[in-house]
Parts: C-alpha cells; sequence; structure tokens
C-alpha cells in the first residue's frame, strides 16, 4: 500500500508552522466546520464511526472514550493531550508537533467542543526542546490570530491551550501518570476506577488523548466517519504514522493504512535492511510490545488486530528492526535496563520485578549466568504481568517472555560458554 | 551560587502567568522547578524551600518531584550538558563507540564534569525519541544525530570554537 498523507502532508515543509501560510492551506477549516456546522453528539458520533483508535498506544476507540465522559456535570472539563511519547523506539508525535502544529490545535479545538471542554493542557516531554519551542509559538499565534482563546474562530466558544513540560519520566506517559504530574506530583499512576472520564485532572472529568490520534480529527470532520474507516482495515480506522527504527536504511516516519503489511514497510519504505544482512526480528510496536520473529514478522500486518493475534501489539507504532547481527540476549538487557530504570516503585512486583530481571539479565551477559538464571527469567516473564496498578510491569514482561522463549538457544549458549552466540558467530566468519 | 535563592524579578512575572494555568497552585510545580533550574543551573535545598513556599506545600514535597523526575538536578552540571540516548535504536546503531568516545575526549566518566566546567554528560537508558537519528546525543537540550566517533569529535571542536568566537 503506497504512503498516505493525511496528517504527514506538511513534514518537512518549513513554512507549514506558521499561522498564515497554514490557513491558506485548509488549516482551521474543520475546526470551522464543526463548530458553525455541527452539534457536539454529531462530531463524536462521527469520530465512533470512523474507528478511529488511540494512537499512543492502547487503541482505545476514541469516540467511545469521550463519550464516557458526563454530559450534565456542573466541573469544569480538562483535555489532557498526550506528547510524553517515550516509548523506546517511538517519535512520530515529535515529527507533528515540530511540523504541523496547527493540525494538533485544530484536533484539539475539534475534540474540546464535542466534549464540552474549555481547557486543554498538552504535556510534552521535557526533552523535546525545538518541538516545545514550535507547539509554543504555535500556541501563542493561535492565540493572537483568534484562533483559540475566549472566542475559538470568532464563535461563542472559549477554549484555553496550555502547555506542559514534563521533567524525564517515562511513566508519565501512562494516562493517570500523566494527571499526576499535571497536578504536580511524581508520576504514580492512579488506580482505576474511577476512570479519567469521571475523575481526572483536579478531580474533575478528563478526556486524554494522543497528539497523533488528535491530528486525525481535521482529516475525519473534512472527509466524514466512511472515508476514514475505509483507508483501514475491520475494526482499525484509516491511516497511521508508524516510526521506523533500528538496522533498516531507511529510518523515519512513514504514513501508512492500518493492515499494511510490515514487510512493506521495512524492505519497501524502510529501505530493507542494513548492508543487506538478513532480518532476525521485530520489535512491532514499541519496546513493550512482544518480538516478532522474523518469520513472525514477514506474515504481520500493521494493525491493533493482526498483532494481538501474534500475541504482541501494535502498540505506539514504534517498529524496531533488528538484523542477524543483534544478540538477542543484549537486546533483552538493553530493554529491561530501561523498565527497570522507569519502574515508579509503586507496586511491588514492578519495582522489585524490573529490577531482578535485571540482575540476572548483567549477570548473564557478564558471563556468571547459570541454566537457573534463565527458568527464574521465564518464571519472572509469567508472573510480573497483571500484579500492577499500571501496564508498566506487564510492558517489561511481554519483551522477557517472548525473547526468552523464542531465542532461547541464544540464553543458552551464553550461559554456557559466557559468550554471545552472534559475537561468536561473526567472529567465526571472519576468521574464516 | 548564593545559598538564598529567590527567582529574578523577569521570572516572577514568570511565575505569576504560570500559577493563572492551573486550578491549583500545586500544579504549577514542574514548571516552576524547570525556571529554577533554568536560572541556577541546579535546584539546590534553598530553592526548594522557596518553591515550597511559593506554592504552599511541605518542602518535602517538592523533593519528592525534584528526585523523581530524571531531567531535574540537585547538583550543577557543566555549563554545556551531554545526553546520549542508550535505547535500544540507538544501541544497535552504535550508540556503545558514541560512549565511549566521549569518555575518552571529555576525559570524565558518564555523570562526571570535566576540570574546565565545560562539559557535563550522562548515558540515558530512556529513549530520547529521536531513533531516526541513530545513535544520537542531546547537546543543550538539542539532538545531533548519525554520530560516529569523528562526528563527536567534530561536534565538540564546533561547540568549543563557537565558544572562543565569542557565539
Amino acid at each position: 500500500m503506497p504512503i498516505v498523507k493525511n496528517i504527514s502532508e506538511f513534514f518537512g515543509n518549513e513554512n507549514a508552522r506558521s499561522l498564515k501560510w497554514r490557513l491558506e492551506h485548509g488549516g482551521y477549516e474543520s475546526a470551522r466546520k464543526a463548530l458553525r456546522e455541527m452539534k457536539p453528539d454529531e462530531v463524536t458520533e462521527t469520530v465512533i464511526n470512523s474507528n478511529l483508535r488511540g494512537l499512543g498506544g492502547a487503541g482505545f476507540p476514541t469516540g467511545r472514550k469521550w463519550s464516557f465522559v458526563p454530559k450534565g456535570t456542573d466541573k469544569p472539563k480538562y483535555l489532557a493531550v498526550n506528547c510524553d511519547e517515550a516509548e523506546p523506539g517511538t517519535f512520530k508525535d515529535k515529527y507533528i508537533v515540530e511540523w504541523d502544529p496547527h493540525r494538533l490545535l485544530e484536533g484539539i479545538i475539534i475534540c474540546s467542543y464535542a466534549v464540552g471542554i474549555h481547557t486543554a493542557y498538552i504535556y510534552i516531554r521535557g526533552e523535546y526542546v525545538r518541538p516545545f519551542e514550535r507547539l509554543e509559538q504555535a500556541v501563542k499565534e493561535a492565540y493572537a490570530g483568534g484562533i483559540i482563546g475566549e472566542k475559538v474562530l470568532g464563535e461563542d466558544y472559549k477554549l484555553d491551550v496550555f502547555i506542559h513540560r514534563g521533567a524525564g519520566a517515562y511513566i508519565c506517559g501512562e494516562e493517570t501518570g500523566l494527571l499526576e504530574s499535571l497536578e504536580g506530583k511524581k508520576g504514580w499512576p492512579r488506580l482505576k476506577p474511577p476512570f479519567p472520564a469521571l475523575v481526572g485532572a483536579f478531580g474533575c472529568p478528563t478526556v486524554i488523548n494522543n497528539v497523533e490520534t488528535l491530528s486525525h480529527l481535521p482529516g475525519i470532520i473534512k472527509n466524514g466517519a466512511q472515508w476514514f474507516s475505509d483507508l483501514g482495515c475491520e475494526r482499525n480506522g484509516g491511516s497511521r504514522l508508524f516510526a521506523l527504527s533500528g538496522c533498516v536504511n531507511k529510518p523515519g516516519v512513514y504514513e501508512l493504512p492500518m493492515g499494511t503489511p510490515m514487510k512493506e514497510l521495512i524492505y519497501e519504505h524502510g529501505g530493507g535492511i542494513l548492508e543487506g544482512r538478513k532480518l532476525k526480528a521485530v520489535v512491532p510496536g514499541g519496546t513493550s510490545s512482544a518480538v516478532l520473529t522474523a518469520e513472525e514478522a514477514e506474515m504481520a500486518t500493521l494493525d491493533f488486530d493482526c498483532l494481538a493475534k501474534l500475541k504482541s501489539m501494535a502498540g505506539s507504532g514504534a517498529v524496531i528492526v533488528l538484523d542477524e547481527d543483534v544478540c538477542m540476549v543484549k537486546a533483552l538487557h538493553n530493554i529491561e535496563h530501561f523498565f527497570s530504570h522507569e519502574s515508579c516503585g509503586q507496586c511491588t512486583p514492578c519495582r522489585e520485578g524490573t529490577a531482578w530481571v535485571f540482575r540476572i539479565l548483567t549477570r548473564i551477559v557478564e558471563g556468571g549466568g547459570t541454566m537457573a538464571d534463565i527458568a527464574t527469567l521465564k518464571n519472572l516473564g509469567q508472573n510480573m504481568g497483571g500484579t500492577s496498578i499500571c501496564a508498566l510491569c506487564e510492558g517489561a514482561a511481554m519483551p522477557l517472555r517472548s525473547f526468552v522463549s523464542k531465542f532461547e538457544d541464544e540464553f543458552e549458549y551464553y550461559v554456557k560458554h559466557k559468550r554471545s552466540l552472534v559475537e561468536d558467530r561473526k567472529r567465526n566468519a571472519v576468521a574464516v | 551560587m548564593s545559598a538564598s535563592f529567590e527567582f529574578t524579578p523577569e521570572n516572577k512575572k514568570r511565575f505569576e502567568e504560570i500559577l493563572r494555568r492551573y486550578p491549583t497552585k500545586r500544579a504549577a510545580m514542574l514548571p516552576s522547578l524547570h525556571l529554577t533550574q533554568e536560572q541556577e543551573g541546579y535546584i539546590s535545598p534553598e530553592a526548594e524551600q522557596y518553591i515550597a513556599d511559593l506554592l504552599e506545600v511541605p518542602v518535602v514535597d517538592v523533593r519528592e518531584v525534584v528526585s523523581f523526575y530524571t531531567m531535574f538536578t540537585r547538583n550543577p552540571l557543566g555549563k554545556h550538558h551531554i545526553r546520549v540516548c542508550e535505547s535500544l535504536s540507538c544501541w544497535v546503531r552504535g550508540s556503545d563507540e558514541v560512549k565511549e568516545t566521549l569518555e575518552k575526549e571529555l576525559g570524565v566518566e558518564s555523570g562526571g564534569i570535566t576540570e574546565d566546567g565545560e562539559y557535563s554528560w550522562e548515558v540515558i537508558p530512556d529513549c530520547l525519541g529521536a531513533c531516526e537519528l541513530a545513535p544520537m546525543l542531546q547537546l543543550d537540550g538539542y539532538f545531533e544525530g548519525n554520530l560516529t566517533r569523528e562526528k563527536v569529535v567534530e561536534l565538540l571542536k564546533k561547540q568549543a570554537a563557537s565558544k572562543t568566537s565569542g557565539k
């Protein structure tokens, strides 16, 4: 399937950040249409029918999420925009914010109008300095141009948009961790229920949507629900940004229809594997997702349902390609280092489990592992998931289980020989 | 680096503007700490107390936040700070070489500051969100990517040159 340009249309275009230019190129027309011609419920209905799903990673149907916010409440309602993208391998929201921030702001207006929200916070990860600067500039221009503020696009609708910078904590991308962080606390996820739609930011009903999800709204309002849902595959509406990285020739962000074959992304758009090497494995949706073998990757399509069937997940759309020269023991060690560092420390199975996994893998990589360590890793993989408040622990367990079970020979070899199988093979090949 | 801390008049104004964004004072915590670190380069115990007083929260609540988030530092850093991404995509593309080069060129290990106070650097196990540029680092917050040993050396040279030319 060819690359589509629904939300990536202006990536790389230096003009698109300016409000003036953007207004001359379709900017805010959909928001105007929604405000003038549609009732809020019609907007929600359209989004439900489009099959747009949350593109931060969970894939929850967006319109349905909105519909959980109570109608006749006298409490203020909030929109929290999740731009805390920190799932390893993920860098797509950065492109939207850097190249087309007004598309995001337009999506924010549409969502806010549908749900009856008058204050939106964009939570952007602290490490994103240039994206923050560009976003701040866009918000300033939007206020000055009467796009947001007291009268949105001149209509009788008030909307404030504030940017809230994170400060380096992966867990704040988890939606309730984000809310805690927005409220000025450490990012410890909350027990659910109550769900944020009822009790969210500052105790009030809150919608939390990912940057990319919101950026699809202008297109959906403009072209209709059917157009979007027809683009994708069943129950997976539209197109999606895939962040391709790792051992490929052309890493980058590619917008493709949902359901596109993974091998097309890797070989056609991504230019194939580095230096003509062989594909070994793919991490299909950020490092929280279960790794796929090359055979599985060859069959996979890029949508939520197919990857769930393969006992992995589409997650954040971050596709990390690993070639035959990558040692899977060291790769898992790398992944689990991240999780043990980023466990927020609230739940015991996660705090202790991720640290334990990392210590064992460190021991193996340093040549001190035993066969019992492999058994312990398997055991931990079975027992860490589903035992904690948020999904981080399961996110650490998914790669653990899949790496060890699918590449067990490499783990056994490493323990027996105190060396990497892959590196030995490479050395021998050079010697020959 | 005096023991006492207070916002500059300009930052006091910015703080007042920050407060207006939120329904609670406490929500101004992260932006206030960013402002503090921007002004001082790090967050001292005195600054923590100052923020606690401004936000009307116990100082322990401020310390809790400062110590939770990796971007907040309680120790001064070098004039320029480098963060090397070591996440999976950077690692398979050679982040080890970037680390080794920095260690050699700067003469200090990750987490250290050079003797002249110009540079501090650290390896980050988190993904910095620029895998298309792997391997990459952040110099004073901005991304530098597709790094090799030579490129890292060149980057440091360029940085030093921009200083002597007064830029």
